[in-house]
């Protein structure tokens, strides 16, 4: 990108980001790993502010009932891969951001594979043990994972890093037979999908810019109904 | 007694007590008994956290406690 159009393109980013900042986004890969609710949102956030590679990944396709809470999601979509529609998506927002798109659901045979080269993997999956199967693999890749799972009203942000007890302390041991969450009861509404977007998002910004106040060992839960907003420490 | 301040998330909020606020349990009354004693079901809380610090079922609650209950939340 040339420096004027760098300028103006990232503007009103400044002085919240500094130039520096702003280029480090741009030599930053981060991939979001399930493109409804949550990973739609979130790779909008990334492509607008800067994130210059993302790799986006996620083997299902719209359908009528997503429409409810899903940006990427439009009426003349439906059938149409949400990776696909996701790529568009950053590409007609900013064309200096690579986007590389896989149509596949990951699991423990491919999940490594997807997430070695970036800098961190954000997580929008929607079933407890793909979460527990991403954080293996990012602890493999040496790599952080921004976390974030909602169920009606409500919603939950992490950050974990190699090593750390992550998903253990918030869902105890993985269980096959447990793997949704009460959102299959609840549903999800849109505000609370949009907000812990943003919350997952300002966590990417602040770890790739070393930044403080990291979620580290740390859930963030949210209930809108009631504008509870409670950092709990996990350790 | 003691008073404590009680929150239900999500699915578990059909079981909150009236004065959930400033909820009477007896001294040392551990959190397990209270999920108990609420008629919560067994296993339905994954996460219990007192002041904003996690702990498990075995805590003995202390007046004017903020205790939260959180069910298994893994949407997308």
């Amino acid at each position: 990108m040339g420096t004027l159009e760098f300028k103006e393109r990232y503007d009103r980013n400044f002085n919240t980001l500094s130039h520096e900042e702003q280029k480090k986004l741009k030599n930053s890969r981060v991939a979001v790993i399930g493109l409804g609710g949550l990973g739609g949102c979130v790779c909008e956030m990334m492509a607008r502010v800067g994130v210059g590679s993302l790799t986006l990944i996620d083997g299902d396709s719209f359908e009528a009932s997503n429409l409810n809470r899903q940006l990427l999601s439009e009426e003349n979509l439906m059938g149409v891969p949400k990776a696909k529609a996701a790529k568009k998506r950053v590409n007609a927002i900013n064309s200096q951001v690579s986007a590389d798109c896989f149509i596949e659901y990951l699991d423990e045979s491919n999940m490594y594979e997807q997430i070695k080269n970036v800098d961190l993997a954000v997580d929008c999956l929607d079933t407890i043990d793909s979460r527990f199967i991403l954080q293996d693999a990012a602890k493999k890749a040496s790599i952080p994972v921004v976390a974030g799972a909602i169920a009606g009203m409500t919603g939950q942000v992490t950050t974990i890093f190699p090593g750390d007890m992550g998903y253990k302390l918030i869902y105890g041991e993985k269980r096959e037979k447990e793997s949704k969450g009460v959102e299959t009861i609840t549903g999800n509404i849109v505000c609370c999908v949009f907000f812990v977007a943003s919350l997952q998002s300002s966590e990417v910004l602040k770890i790739l810019l070393d930044r403080k106040d990291i979620l580290r060992n740390k859930l963030l839960i949210t209930e809108l109904w009631s504008n509870t907003f409670e950092i709990v420490d996990l350790t | 007694m003691i008073k404590i301040n009680l929150k239900l998330f999500v699915t578990l909020s059909k079981y909150l007590p009236e004065d959930s606020e400033c909820f009477e349990v007896s001294e040392n009354t551990s959190v397990e008994k209270l999920i108990s004693d609420l008629g919560i079901e067994d296993g339905s809380v994954k996460l219990i956290f007192v002041n904003g610090k996690k702990q498990d079922g075995k805590y003995l609650l202390k007046n004017s406690d903020r205790l939260g209950l959180f069910p298994p939340v893994g949407g997308g």
